[in-house]
């Protein structure tokens, strides 16, 4: 009985994946209680109390609203709204920026297959961090000091402290405002979709426009008046504006020319993978090169490009945790700074990973999602 | 046999090799370990001159190196018997948590919630305030003058909630700029990115007299009135090294205060001074006490000389810093540092 199970193939399989498995629980368990073990032999706290303690320590820039009076657990979602911040913009930019670099690389003009092509061999065999450093060394060391300042535009100014801008604001009713506002654009939306599935013929730009009516009505009923603040030096800096940081500037150029090298490898090779075929084919029904592109050739490339897309996707989220080196408080230098200030490693070390993993899982499941829309169908 | 049994007892031999390798270091001492290996480890800056920085032989030069070579004089009577480990201020206190390192002399300020979380704090070493350093024709010469001023911080210090205290108590505004290591803080500082630089007075005097292209173009001022301890530091749970430690920095001050100098130590042997002849161990019984040679502290003095030689040579006249020591001089002297009483 027992001989012939251990040699029936799917037994064997199974017996072999259970004991693994229980290895592999059993060693992680192990590495836990070791780990608690020694915490408190050693004398160090273990816990996630410290996260409603107050912070105190400041962070540069943020997306959203941070004050060192705040606790830990807000530090952690500052850091984490950095992170997706830069990653959604790097992300954005650097698919819309390798497309054209993907174009140009085999483009018939041999300036722009040869510049591009340049381009990607520099950039892809040179570390990131390499890149980012050389960014911020060149902002930092290029631009003039905040007395000297660059003024191209009236109101603009360009420093080493950054790019200050004017900064918009509304006044009046801005609270009924905004709620109008919002209600307006989730009907327009509305409208769209529902109306189309109920078959109704509307036009996206009569929708846009007949919400933009609305707006105004809207506008005007609540005395909303539009007001620039401008950016001015006083003392050491400029105040008021609008402010994009040195280090985010350096860090969205880093992030973008190295990853649009990328992409544009990933969209030329997706474009030469579709069939000779399928450009005659077009040409054949009297497309013009421009339409065969567009409605023949990139539908086609987008299956084989998505795949390797998205590790390109999944590798600028992890990349954004270098944005430490040139000081732009990303996740990465938060989490150093509360260990350093708590003590808390393993804890602070544990949310960061949790935090990079549901990113990229999310990631994935979308771009799976869009993986399967744009998958050929199979009948 | 299938094909998942290599992976299976690489497994096996993980978890064994894992779990002898985690019982036994508990119970042994730290001296014990230190003296098995032949060497103390010494966690050091990556590079403030003054404190801990290689000089141009790669010899380790500074206040906190030989603050650690005092205690390897004390364990192994050879101020050699070391090795410094560079790390970031982030790095170096779990360094000492986790037993990388034996010993933590590194410009480490004493505070109530890191002396309570895993680690002991010995003798200050340095006494200091932080200060901000400015470029002398921004014309900023105190606190109150920085209002709205970017501020380059290096995170992994107690500098950055000085900076938010500073800036909420004097209602700055201040705009502080993170960085992750020393140089790109200290580069963003000096290509103007910044208006100032901040962190211990000394360090940024060390930055100013090695980095800058004319040191006379900066200005250094205190951003608190508030002093700081700089301490070396041990783990919690092993009292003798802890007593050990403590003692070979005592034994600098003490040296100090008796007038017992690197020259005058063989003389000072016949002294007739009840006190000295005890610190020297011409009388036994210290030495004993730590688990040490009794001529530990005539071992210390005699290869490395007492606190006010080390301090000169390395922060003081004797050296390209030259800063006044201030809080740092004998109590007796009108300054903070206490010998206590070899006996």
């Amino acid at each position: 009985m027992l001989t012939s199970l251990w040699y029936s193939e799917r037994a064997r399989s199974w017996l072999m994946q259970a004991l693994l498995l229980a290895a592999v629980i059993a060693l992680f368990s192990w590495l836990a209680a070791n780990t608690v073990a020694n915490l408190a032999a050693r004398g160090i706290r273990v816990g996630y109390d410290f996260l409603w303690r107050p912070a105190r320590f400041p962070i540069s820039e943020s997306v959203i609203a941070y004050s060192p009076a705040d606790t830990f657990f807000w530090a952690f979602a500052v850091g984490i709204a950095n992170t997706l911040f830069i990653s959604v913009l790097a992300i954005a930019l650097s698919t819309a920026f390798g497309l054209v670099v993907g174009l140009a690389r085999r483009s018939r003009n041999p300036l722009a297959a040869g510049v591009t092509g340049a381009y990607i061999t520099a950039v892809r065999n040179t570390p990131l961090i390499v890149q980012l450093l050389f960014w911020y060394a060149l902002t930092t060391t290029a631009l003039p000091a905040p007395r000297n300042a660059w003024n191209p535009i009236d109101g603009v100014f360009v420093s080493l402290r950054g790019v200050f801008l004017p900064q918009l604001s509304l006044t009046g009713d801005v609270g009924n405002f905004s709620g109008l506002g919002v209600a307006i654009i989730i009907a327009a939306a509305a409208a769209l979709v529902l109306g189309r599935r109920a078959g109704l013929r509307l036009r996206t730009s009569h929708v846009v426009a007949a919400a933009l009516v609305a707006l105004t009505v809207a506008a005007l009923a609540c005395g909303i008046d539009i007001s620039a603040t401008r950016p001015e030096l006083r003392g050491f800096n400029f105040a008021g504006g609008f402010r994009v940081s040195t280090e985010f500037t350096a860090l969205i150029v880093g992030f973008v020319v190295y990853t649009s090298a990328f992409i544009g490898e990933i969209v030329r090779g997706g474009i030469d993978a579709v069939g000779k075929g399928q450009w005659e084919a077009g040409r054949a029904l009297g497309l013009s090169e421009r339409q065969t592109l567009g409605k023949v050739v990139i539908p086609q490339a987008l299956r084989i490009i998505i795949p390797p897309l998205t590790t390109q996707y999944l590798s600028t989220v992890k990349n954004t945790t270098l944005a430490l080196a040139v000081g732009y408080p990303e996740l990465g230098l938060i989490v150093g700074t509360v260990i350093n200030q708590t003590g808390q490693a393993i804890e602070s070390i544990v949310i960061m990973l949790a935090v990079f993993l549901s990113i990229s899982l999310a990631v994935s499941l979308f771009m799976n999602w869009y993986n399967r829309k744009v998958a050929l169908v199979q009948r | 046999m299938s094909k998942k049994s290599p992976i299976l007892s690489a497994l096996a031999g993980f978890v064994f090799v894992a779990s002898a390798a985690g019982s036994p270091a508990a119970a042994q001492s730290t001296l014990d370990a230190v003296k098995k290996r032949g060497h103390v480890i010494c966690g050091a800056s990556q590079g403030t001159v003054g404190f801990g920085a290689p000089d141009g032989n790669g010899y380790w030069r500074g206040l906190d190196v030989e603050t650690c070579r005092a205690v390897a004089v004390a364990v192994f009577g050879d101020k050699e018997k070391v090795a410094f480990v560079p790390l970031s201020g982030q790095q170096r206190i779990p360094a000492l948590q986790t037993g990388e390192i034996d010993l933590l002399p590194r410009t480490l300020t004493w505070t109530l919630r890191r002396d309570a979380n895993g680690i002991n704090f010995s003798v200050p070493n340095y006494y200091e305030f932080t200060g901000f350093m400015v470029p002398r024709e921004l014309g900023a010469t105190k606190v109150e003058d920085m209002a709205g001023a970017s501020v380059c911080v290096q995170t992994g210090s107690t500098t950055e909630v000085v900076v938010n205290d500073v800036s909420t108590k004097h209602n700055l505004g201040l705009k502080p700029v993170i960085f992750d290591n020393v140089a790109a803080t200290r580069q963003a500082f000096f290509s103007g990115r910044c208006d100032a630089l901040i962190t211990d007075a000394a360090a940024l005097a060390s930055v100013r007299a090695t980095q800058a292209s004319n040191p006379d173009d900066y200005v250094i001022f205190p951003a608190t009135q508030y002093m700081d301890a700089l301490t070396p530091a041990v783990r919690h749970g092993d009292d003798q090294w802890f007593d050990i430690v403590k003692w070979s920095i005592q034994a600098l001050l003490a040296a100090e205060m008796y007038g017992i100098t690197q020259a005058n130590v063989d003389e000072m042997l016949t002294s007739s001074d009840p006190r000295v002849r005890r610190f020297l161990g011409v009388e036994p019984g210290n030495g004993a006490a730590l688990g040490l040679d009794e001529t530990f502290a005539y071992n210390v003095v005699k290869q490395l000389g007492n606190y006010a030689e080390i301090y000169d040579r390395n922060l003081g006249e004797g050296s390209p810093l030259k800063i006044d020591r201030g809080p740092n001089r004998l109590f007796r002297d009108g300054g903070l540092m206490f010998p206590l009483d070899f006996q």
